[in-house]
């Protein structure tokens, strides 16, 4: 590591290797110095502790030391071999040594004065054996049970971890927690590189676990209280909110699987890792929406986690096919996932631990969650909006688009949502039940979508078999009209039409009639006047006929007569 | 367990063949080189031994520095340590021993007052 080595008072950071901690420790534990990791009891500060050395040795290839003053070898290597992790290799390995100090007070007398050399030398021996660098003392303050000289005991508790710094270990020491201290015996006074504490609060029944660093020399880091679990693969914490609104901004646009609602969007659907909130009442159709974003990102090839919090994956699979969705072929082919939790099951951190250990182990395009609404019955309004908030800063940051669906109780105000997330929300398409006309219809509007020229009407909103529909509402001046309204309005206004379609081809043919009527006329005007211009003409011919004549025969007369009149 | 066997091995060889006795000491004191507080301490058990006991008492003065492994296994944590086996129960006394009637009755030479 050159860089390292160019700048000795950048602090150097120890790897935990533990989900989450680096990332709000900025790195992990102070390197070569000790940490002091304090909670109450079962709290999980041995477990984090071994996972520290256990992930140090397996992932960093650094050799741990565990100091272990409550537990000895086999109870430590049954508690973590449920973890999937065979301790006693690693030992054979020369990966880790398990040091287990026993301290029986009742044999114990003080007299004069001592020191904690045995101590000391008992850490060097295993250090130097095989390389340590990574050193867990579990818990050290185990010694004051057995001792009672304090101002000896706080000497030696200064002088073993200046000595620890100086053998160039990363240490952790475990300690509990006091009444109103960090620690029972005030070992924050002496460990003041880093500390950590751990804290579990039982509410309702659900038991939360939460991660502090409460202090940390010489770096920044996350100061909330982050929510962690223990289960099957260690311990995982949430540094979620550290993330901040950092993350990178995506132009790309995914299909949500509806064509009018694509370009009531503004555009051709949802910007990818936006995150889209779809609220209404019950019955609205919020699900179906949701399956046919699903159907659609599927389609595309693409991955998708359905988080269920109301129904069951098989029932909403049923549901989902009445309207022509099949959600079970993507199933099987591995697209989809399904995870289908009762909110109550657990507290909302562990869901959001789930959500999250889910999502980096599956690796999905696209997350559903149906509905958020449920998760107020677990913690009060603001918690559940902590929540979703650090869920979806989680997502954006993996460039994840969501999709999340609210029941909203109140039909009055849309406007508000269930949880209070709204704000939160890049999308936000609201589902509404129209009353009318003794029968109810689903509307749907876009409220927002950031980012993009969305539509400003309502439209109706139709489940048919072929999936979902949106048709344009009826407005005009009797109002918003859909369904039978809706339906008898269009009706009228196709009579309507037709009408004034039969009205103006009849105004039309009248006009062809007249005009054929006085075209008629003029004809047989024409017909007439010929015939009685003939009528004329041979009157007129016959006339000079018989003046030609009349003259013929005056001549002759004349010559008859032998008249010199000529 | 090896170290423990081949400790007690010898600290019996060194006192002869002689059958255990009631009243027989056997006493560990763990020091860590030449600091104040263990020199201190070995002067003071070697005066109590000898005002005390018989010569058939064991003691062995461990350096830690020197026997790391005999440390571990006596789980020694606390410099000096005396470790007194026998004849009474497993006892542990911490210090340099400079109370010399308070280590005679941690040891069971003398009643508790």
């Amino acid at each position: 590591m050159p860089e390292a080595n160019n700048s000795q008072s950048v602090l150097k950071k120890c790897k935990t290797g533990i989900k989450g901690l680096d990332e709000i420790t900025g790195g992990g534990l102070p390197e070569r110095r000790p940490t002091l990791l304090c909670g109450g009891a079962g709290c999980g500060k041995t477990l984090l502790a071994m996972e520290f050395i256990i992930r140090g040795a397996v992932e960093h290839n650094e050799p741990g030391l565990f100091v272990s003053f409550e537990e000895n070898k086999e109870e430590l290597t049954q508690n973590v071999a449920s973890l999937g992790w065979d301790l006693n290799k690693l030992i054979e390995e020369k990966k880790i040594i398990i040091s287990y100090i026993y301290i029986e007070p009742s044999e114990i007398k003080e007299m004069g004065e001592y020191d904690l050399e045995g101590l000391f030398v008992r850490i060097d021996r295993a250090i130097n054996s095989i390389g340590v660098k990574r050193v867990v003392m579990d818990t050290l303050e185990a010694v004051f049970s057995g001792f009672t000289n304090m101002t000896i005991l706080r000497a030696e508790f200064r002088r073993l971890f200046r000595w620890l710094k100086n053998k160039g270990v990363t240490a952790v020491i475990t300690a509990e927690q006091g009444d109103s201290t960090m620690t029972r015996h005030n070992l924050e006074q002496y460990v003041s590189d880093c500390v950590i504490l751990l804290d579990q609060q039982i509410k309702e029944t659900i038991l939360t676990r939460r991660l502090r660093v409460v202090k940390y020399r010489g770096s920044n880091h996350g100061s909330n209280e982050y929510p962690f679990i223990i289960d099957q693969k260690g311990i995982s914490v949430l540094p979620i909110t550290s993330l901040g609104l950092e993350h990178e901004v995506s132009t790309e646009i995914v299909f949500s699987g509806i064509p009018r609602l694509d370009t009531m969007l503004g555009g051709n659907g949802y910007y990818r890792g936006t995150s889209v909130l779809i609220s209404g009442t019950a019955g609205t159709g919020k699900t179906s929406i949701a399956a046919s974003f699903i159907q659609a990102t599927c389609q595309r090839g693409e991955t998708c986690i359905f988080f269920a919090f109301e129904e069951s994956m098989n029932q909403i699979i049923r549901n989902m096919r009445s309207i022509g969705i099949d959600l079970e072929k993507w199933v099987k082919n591995g697209l989809l996932l399904f995870h289908v939790a009762r909110p109550t099951l657990y507290g909302l951190e562990m869901h959001l631990v789930t959500m999250h250990k889910l999502i980096d182990e599956f690796r999905p395009k696209n997350v559903v969650v149906d509905p958020i609404s449920n998760l107020n019955a677990v913690g009060t309004t603001y918690e559940a909006q902590m929540m979703l908030l650090r869920l979806m800063d989680f997502l954006k940051a993996r460039q994840i688009t969501s999709l999340f669906t609210d029941l909203t109780v109140t039909r009055e105000v849309i406007d508000q949502t269930e949880v209070g997330v709204s704000s939160l929300m890049d999308t936000w398409i609201v589902l509404k039940s129209i009353e009318a006309g003794g029968e109810r219809n689903r509307g749907l509007y876009v409220i927002k979508s950031r980012g993009m020229s969305h539509s400003n009407q309502s439209r109706e909103f139709l489940l048919t078999s072929n999936g979902l529909e949106l048709v344009d509402v009826y407005v005009g001046q009797e109002g918003v009209l859909t369904g039978t309204a809706r339906f008898a309005q269009e009706v009228k206004e196709k009579e309507r039409t037709l009408r004034l379609r039969q009205e103006l081809e009849s105004k039309k043919r009248e006009l062809e009639r007249k005009r054929r009527i006085m075209e008629l006329q003029i004809e047989s005007l024409q017909a007439q006047f010929e015939g009685e211009s003939e009528e004329l003409e041979t009157q007129i011919q016959s006339y000079e006929l018989a003046e030609n004549r009349l003259d013929k025969t005056s001549l002759r007369m004349a010559e008859l007569r032998k008249s010199d009149g000529m | 367990m090896d170290d423990h066997q081949t400790k007690q091995e010898r600290a019996t060889e060194a006192v002869g063949n002689s059958p255990p006795h009631l009243t027989r000491h056997r006493l560990t004191l763990y020091v860590a080189g030449t600091t104040p507080s263990s020199l201190r301490a070995i002067e003071n058990i070697r005066l109590i031994c000898q005002e005390n006991f018989d010569e058939k008492h064991e003691l062995e003065v461990v350096d830690i520095y020197q026997r790391p492994e005999l440390a571990e296994h006596d789980q020694i944590i606390a410099i000096p340590t005396l470790i007194s086996k026998s004849p009474n129960a497993m006892r542990r006394i911490i210090g340099d021993l400079s109370n010399t009637d308070l280590v005679l009755v941690e040891l069971g030479v003398r009643p508790k007052i």
